[in-house]
């Protein structure tokens, strides 16, 4: 399967458990709710460049959003994401050696600790940055920032959960690749 | 100009990032202002499509419990109404030459159309429900929506040719028309983002006798809400001291967890109603700038 289509049908795939399966669930608590769709993006190739990142960002966001009937939150949130994505993998992976062994961002190709810490950091900018245009026009500064932390831990232990309950088999990238 | 090209280019990333960012914060802000997003009705329709194909496989877990309430409402409507003056075919349209008087000359004020549910959320700030009749079914902006237990839902507020959307009772922007049952003030009814159990009704005066489990009903002086569909029942009474005015807890007496089958409410006169209350207003303040 070409990286092409195996990206499109995991799009599809992530909007719809985002949209039928988390935001139906009936809800913890008033804080929390799940959100694991932007993992497309922390899942899409290296080799994608930097300005299509962005606008792959933004159709996921937008897609999200027409289902969610708030125009251009996730969308922001999405391309801010997208675009600290490769400083972070610049800092996380070693410098010497200048190609990728693998194709994507996975545990296997960058190790689970700067794996972790790559998760961690962009999934708090998502829920961070989406939480405060949400409240912008309402709320409490401790309601955010309660809300921010148990969103980001929710979703931090549905990704990690979704990684080993169903590691991707990578293939390792060759020359003839 | 060369150096503004290169500049342009060595950061390109950058201002595409900008543009997209004011891109999407500018759709997430108009939206807000108008409480609609006319770019929202293309969407609408595709979106609804797969949120029907998935609400018909949804439906099936719950019919019987809804089965139970739509017998219990068609119950209360026969006993109320016993020359069935209601169709409740879902292809109805209403046709004005149709009589609109019954036969006590009494003219039809309201109108109601069934509608499903294909889509709704209770856990953002502001929610709304998604329902599968649009402009095509004669749905318009400003009809009330009610459950099909009678309890108040919400209003449309964009419609699309075969969906509309619902601004929720349980969405921040939210103000309703309320009063209570048994003294009859009139209060509104708001919802502060927090719980999706409660409402909360405000602009009672503290001279009002109010008692936990008091009935609140939809207000008969609401544009939108015909008179006495329930909205809630009183859970817990606070006293505001710097208005003088009570914050009442509303525990809302739609279960918006599970919402199928709804009724849209038209009121056939609105448009009468709000021009009046346009002109009046326009009238008073020109009276006002040019002293008599």
């Amino acid at each position: 399967m070409s990286d092409f289509l195996r990206n499109i049908l995991r799009l599809a795939f992530f909007i719809l458990v985002q949209v039928y399966v988390l935001n139906k669930i009936p809800h913890l608590h008033r804080f929390i709710t799940p959100y694991i769709y932007y993992l497309f993006i922390l899942w899409l190739p290296f080799s994608v460049s930097r300005f299509w990142l962005l606008v792959i960002g933004f159709i996921a966001g937008v897609i999200l959003d027409y289902f969610m009937m708030t125009p251009g939150l996730h969308a922001a949130a999405c391309v801010l994401v997208a675009y600290a994505r490769p400083f972070l993998i610049g800092i996380l992976t070693p410098k010497d050696s200048s190609e990728f062994n693998y194709r994507e961002p996975s545990p296997r190709a960058m190790q689970w600790t700067p794996y972790a810490v790559y998760v961690f950091v962009l999934t708090l900018l998502h829920h961070g940055y989406m939480v405060f245009l949400e409240w912008l026009d309402f709320g409490s500064f401790l309601g955010f920032f309660i809300k921010v932390i148990a969103t980001t831990g929710i979703s931090l232990l549905l990704i990690f959960t979704a990684e080993l309950l169903f590691p991707r088999r990578l293939k390792f990238r060759t020359n003839t690749a | 100009m060369r150096n503004i090209f290169l500049f342009i280019r060595r950061y390109i990333t950058f201002f595409t990032f900008l543009l997209l960012q004011v891109v999407a914060l500018w759709f997430l802000f108009t939206y807000n202002r108008f409480h609609r997003a006319r770019f929202l009705g293309f969407a609408n329709e595709v979106t609804g499509r797969i949120n029907s194909q998935y609400n018909q496989v949804e439906d099936y877990f719950t019919l019987k419990e809804e089965n139970r309430r739509v017998h219990r409402l068609n119950d209360s409507l026969l006993n109320l109404l016993p020359r069935n003056y209601m169709h409740r075919d879902s292809s109805m349209k209403m046709i004005q030459d149709s009589v609109p008087y019954d036969t006590l000359g009494n003219y039809r004020r309201y109108f109601t159309r069934p509608a499903t549910v294909v889509y709704s959320t209770v856990n953002a700030q502001k929610n709304y429900i998604q329902i599968n009749r649009g402009s095509a079914q004669g749905i318009k902006d400003n009809m009330a929506v009610v459950g099909s237990d009678g309890s108040a839902v919400g209003v449309v507020v964009n419609v699309s040719s075969n969906f509309s959307q619902v601004m929720s009772l349980l969405h921040v922007q939210n103000s309703v028309s309320a009063s209570l049952k048994r003294s009859g003030d009139f209060g509104t009814a708001e919802w502060d983002g927090k719980d999706p159990r409660f409402l909360l009704l405000r602009r009672i005066p503290k001279s009002v006798e109010v008692k936990k489990g008091d009935t609140v009903l939809t207000s008969s002086v609401s544009f939108n809400f015909p008179p006495g569909y329930m909205i809630g029942t009183i859970e817990d009474i606070q006293l505001d001291n710097t208005t003088g005015m009570y914050v009442l807890k509303l525990k809302t007496s739609a279960n918006f967890n599970n919402l199928q089958q709804v009724h849209v409410i038209e009121n056939i006169e609105r448009d009468e109603q709000v021009k009046l209350f346009e002109e009046t207003k326009k009238k008073i303040e020109q009276a006002k700038k040019s002293p008599r």
